[in-house]
């Protein structure tokens, strides 16, 4: 008995680190928390997948063989207790029970009998009448429950345990320990996978993972198992032919549904099946679940538009979600691989006054170096409001740990990045870039009565100045005026430069309304001087923005995968029984206490004596009050 | 001891002894059954008329055995379908109708029932230090109150989830908000059960601390985080089986909470009784062999619920999660708390472990308790994540 709580604590010691420690994550994360030491000695206690561990699995072994060994010694005579009425129980016996009395009655004997019996089975006993030498003895019980209740819980606790070890991976582990299977760790096609890391379609007990792309069939699923997956075939097939997300009013999804479509030798016809969350399919023992979903490949037109360079025309590719492509930028070759879209974002409203809005499709990719470096991309393609004035969010990071910083993108009246990118594109091109300087250098106060050559060089230092900011932002200038400019005059200097360069962006914006065809002669709308200031805002933290291009989306056609698990599990036909009497058993033990009671009526010539006396397993305070009541009874009626 | 004995004679099997009253009842609540289903029938799946059907019966049960919880429910009822046809088929009748404003809309009902549960607390201690007895009975008509507030406040926001749209309309037990709420009733409901079968209000003050302590996080909730606000449910959880997964498993969590307070009790009776024979403490509060039974009906009752709820998950998950136990951070603690309760309930039975280290015991429980019930969704992840802080 002491060996199950010992255990029984253990298991909660072991379910506590558990949860502590969060499991099944990829290993990298774990060195990464930990650092390789205690990594490797955490690795040797199981302690990232503990539930499977040996160690735990052993603790429940035993557990099962303790209970086992327990009910196989208890069950005996608690079966032969409950039958049992006591009868012989000694009159000096029951006089030291704590529940007794004794009195003087002088009823005759067989109304004396007649009463009692009729008082304890009205009160639900069962009775066993005996003649002793004592006199008359009347034994009762009720209750015989609570000894039942105790087998059912422990009978429970093995069956539950048996059925659930069944379900565990403890013949992966040992086929894994034998070298019968092999981990596979490497993301390869299924096709390729060696024999070695595939289960057979008979596998008895399993839980796999499969994303189908609609349309689209297969008939494996994979199982997560240590640091890698293996294959598990299935003897049907299954095909997704749709699958569908449903909203509320608001926004939030109220329903993920795929329909399926079995596809088994055996079957006359395919069976066709919608699941959703909590309503899964069963085919031949194997359960079907909607468990998760993604992107299943969806084909997007993207528009690359160059943020350096000269070249300021933007490239259209097509591209496949979870493809890599090739594209070629300014700053030469790169891979673009996209990772995810979504065709819309149904995010919580910062404004609060409307729960949830939809921020429009997005799409996640990776611009991949020749060295193989990558920073990673969320493009969000509607713009977003902000204080009045609406942007485009594209968020970069450079490693999947961090998260992503934003670039606020200034749209247009029209609701589109264009005028931003044509505004880059003049900050881009020479000539252009010329021709403003030129037309500044000699339009401006300062510089308006210079002769030819040192305008040209105002113009010079002005191209100068907005290559600086277009390159390194206003760090760089005040990099620059750094190392250059004597300390006392650094702060007039970057006000004359601040100055400058403010000028210059103008006129160089002007020249984009001008070709956009505004009036020229017409003053500045407030919107425009808005959007100027904020593009400047942009343009300086532009070159941290890492990528020479900015990727758009012009039109898409959504695919989606659903994820589904697969399940085969027999181990709960012995656990859902064993639940069943678990419950029963805990009522029992608790709500039908055992109860005795004892009554000896002895004639003393005219007159009998009586003596009643009563125990109980448990509930002693209800005990208390039953005996209490009968006592009162009995020697009011019986006197 | 009183002599009942005339009307224990009588006992005969169960429905024999019911009287016309009793039968008047069950009739009237499984009329009430009959018309929820002619009214909803068409939104209810099997299961649903199922746990209906078990509700209905499961009323009239514990009415017969116990009767207050009859006022309790013809109260609530007529209460709750007043509120209703005050909305009639517009939300927005809530910011114009006097009673809903002020009263029973499901939010004016709730912080009703918080303010009556601290009163109530302030009442019960009161009670314990005058020694007054009627102190006692405000103190104990105070909870009944703040119980049926609060009790009509989950039953009227029921009818809002609709009222919002018949696509959101789902059952108040969704969120931490709502099983706040549920929480307080049950824990209420079990110590006044107790309270008028032991006749003793002395307790009052120490349960409905912890009652009061639930009803501060779910104001700070409400105020702070814009709880109370009703939002559809995930499609994880658009399942009959939250119906009776997330009662079962309160009536664990109060049961367990209502023994913890009577350890806390046990604890400074059983010191004082030593310390202070005559002090207030040592008198006042009840003997020790009646602290010791309540708890321990209370872990047994818990306990049996417990067990009860946690299989019901254990079913729902294979449903859902596609597997019957998954070591989710919920269901291993749940696991712990119920290991914990077994290891009680054994050393009691078995050992006859009894007094303060039981009392400890209890106390500590509760702490498991809580860290399962709200612990778990506040430092761990994991499948349960519908209440999050």
């Amino acid at each position: 008995m002491n060996l199950a709580i010992t255990l029984l604590v253990a298991v909660a010691i072991a379910a506590v680190i558990g949860t502590v420690l969060k499991q099944n994550q990829p290993y990298a994360d774990y060195v990464l928390k930990f650092g390789p030491f205690w990594f490797e000695i955490f690795k040797t206690l199981d302690l990232y997948d503990v539930y499977s561990s040996s160690w735990f699995l052993t603790i429940l072994t035993f557990l099962v063989i303790s209970t086992s060994v327990c009910v196989y010694r208890n069950t005996p005579h608690m079966l032969r207790d409950m039958r049992n009425f006591h009868e012989h129980a000694h009159q000096s016996a029951l006089q030291r029970l704590a529940h007794h009395a004794q009195w003087q009655s002088g009823q005759p004997l067989k109304h004396s009998i007649d009463y009692v019996s009729a008082l304890l089975r009205h009160k639900r006993y069962k009775i066993k009448q005996l003649d002793t030498k004592g006199g008359l003895l009347i034994a009762a019980k009720k209750g015989a429950g609570s000894r039942l209740g105790y087998i059912f819980t422990h009978v429970a606790i093995i069956i539950i345990c048996i059925g659930g070890l069944l379900d565990g991976n403890v013949p992966l582990k040992i086929a894994q320990m034998r070298g019968d299977i092999a981990v596979e760790t490497r993301r390869i096609p299924a096709s390729e996978v060696p024999e070695k890391s595939a289960l057979p379609a008979d596998n008895l007990s399993f839980r796999a993972n499969i994303d189908i792309t609609e349309g689209k069939a297969a008939n494996i699923a994979f199982i997560d198992f240590k640091d890698g997956y293996l294959v598990q075939k299935l003897p049907f097939t299954i095909r997704v032919d749709d699958f569908r997300i449903e909203h509320y009013e608001s926004g939030q999804p109220k329903s993920f549904e795929s329909d399926l479509t079995i596809i088994d030798k055996n079957l006359s016809a395919p069976i066709r099946q919608t699941i959703s969350v909590n309503h899964p399919f069963s085919y031949k023992g194997y359960t079907i679940y909607q468990n998760s979903f993604g992107d299943g490949g969806s084909l997007l037109k993207l528009a690359l538009h160059p943020l350096t360079g000269a070249d300021s025309k933007a490239q259209e590719i097509e591209a496949a979600v979870k493809e890599a492509h090739p594209i070629r930028t300014a700053a030469g070759e790169l891979s673009l691989e996209i990772a995810d879209f979504r065709p819309f974002n149904v995010n919580p409203d910062p404004t609060g006054v409307k729960k949830f809005r939809n921020i429009g499709p997005s799409f996640q990719f990776k611009l991949r170096k020749a060295n193989g470096v990558a920073y990673e991309y969320l493009n969000y393609m509607q713009p977003v409001e902000q204080d009045g004035a609406y942007f485009y969010l594209s968020g970069m990071r450079r490693s999947p740990a961090e998260p992503f910083q934003y670039w606020f993108i200034p749209a247009g009246a029209d609701k589109r990045p264009d005028r931003f990118l044509n505004f880059l594109a003049a900050l881009n091109n020479p000539g252009r870039l010329n021709q403003v300087a030129t037309a500044t250098a000699q339009s401006t106060e300062n510089s308006k009565n210079l002769p030819a050559a040192e305008q040209q060089k105002v113009a010079e230092f002005m191209i100068a100045l907005s290559r600086q900011f277009t390159e390194g932002g206003n760090e760089r200038i005040s990099a620059q005026i750094e190392k250059s400019v004597p300390e006392a005059q650094r702060k007039q200097v970057a006000e004359l430069y601040a100055t400058v360069l403010h000028q210059f962006l103008i006129n160089v914006y002007l020249s984009v309304l001008e070709q956009e065809g505004m009036d020229a002669t017409q003053p500045v709308s407030d919107f425009d001087m808005r959007f100027f200031e904020n593009a400047v805002n942009a343009l300086s933290v532009a070159y941290q923005y890492g990528s020479p291009v900015l990727v758009t989306l012009n039109s898409f056609k959504h695919i989606e995968a659903t994820g589904l698990q697969l399940t085969r599990s027999p181990g709960q036909w012995l656990v859902f029984p064993g639940c069943l009497l678990l419950a029963v058993g805990v009522f029992f033990m608790f709500y039908l206490p055992q109860r005795r009671l004892w009554v000896i009526i002895k004639p003393e010539g005219e007159k009998s004596s009586l003596t009643l006396a009563g125990s109980a397993l448990r509930n002693r305070y209800d005990f208390d009050r039953e005996f209490e009541l009968i006592r009162q009874d009995l020697t009011q009626k019986l006197t | 001891m009183e002599n009942l004995l005339d009307q224990e004679f009588r006992a005969d099997s169960f429905l024999k002894q019911r009287s016309l009253f009793d039968w008047t009842w069950a009739l009237l609540v499984m009329a009430g059954t009959v018309f929820a289903f002619s009214q909803y029938r068409h939104l209810m799946d099997g299961f649903e008329i199922a746990i209906l059907l078990g509700t209905g019966l499961m009323t009239v049960w514990l009415g017969w055995f116990w009767p207050s919880l009859r006022t309790f429910t013809l109260a609530v009822a007529g209460l709750s379908l007043f509120a209703i046809s005050r909305y009639g088929m517009a939300l927005s009748a809530a910011d114009t109708n006097f009673f809903l404003k002020y009263l029973l809309s499901s939010q004016s009902a709730i912080m009703w029932m918080s303010a009556l549960y601290v009163m109530a607390t302030v009442t019960y201690f009161g009670h314990l230090f005058s020694g007054n007895e009627f102190t006692g009975k405000v103190a104990g008509n105070l909870a009944w109150s703040a119980t049926t507030l609060g009790m009509i406040g989950l039953m009227v926001r029921w009818r809002e989830s609709y009222l919002m749209g018949v696509d959101i309309g789902h059952i108040p037990v969704s969120n931490l908000y709502e099983v706040f709420i549920l929480f307080s009733i049950i824990t209420a409901l079990l110590y006044l059960y107790y309270e008028q079968r032991y006749r003793t209000r002395s307790l009052g003050g120490f349960v409905l601390l912890v009652i009061s302590a639930a009803v501060g996080f779910l104001l700070w909730y409400t105020f702070d985080k814009q709880a109370h606000e009703i939002q559809p449910l995930v499609p994880a959880l658009n399942s009959y089986w939250m119906k009776i997964h997330v009662p079962a498993n309160f009536i664990g969590y109060g049961s367990f909470s209502l023994a913890a307070m009577i350890g806390v009790v046990f604890i400074l009776k059983s010191g004082a009784e030593t310390g202070n024979p005559h002090g207030l403490v040592a008198t006042r509060l009840p003997a020790l062999s009646l602290l010791e039974d309540v708890m321990y009906k209370a872990i047994a009752l818990g306990f049996a619920f417990f067990t009860l709820a946690t299989i019901l998950g254990a079913l729902w998950a294979a449903e859902a999660w596609g597997g019957y136990w998954s070591w989710d951070p919920k269901e291993t603690w749940a696991l712990i708390v119920w290991l914990n309760y077994a290891a009680w309930l054994h050393m009691r039975l078995t050992k006859g472990w009894n007094g303060r280290p039981m009392a400890w015991w209890a106390i500590i429980g509760f702490f498991v308790t809580l860290f399962a019930f709200l612990g778990v969704n506040m430092f761990l992840s994991g499948l349960h994540s519908y209440g999050e802080l």
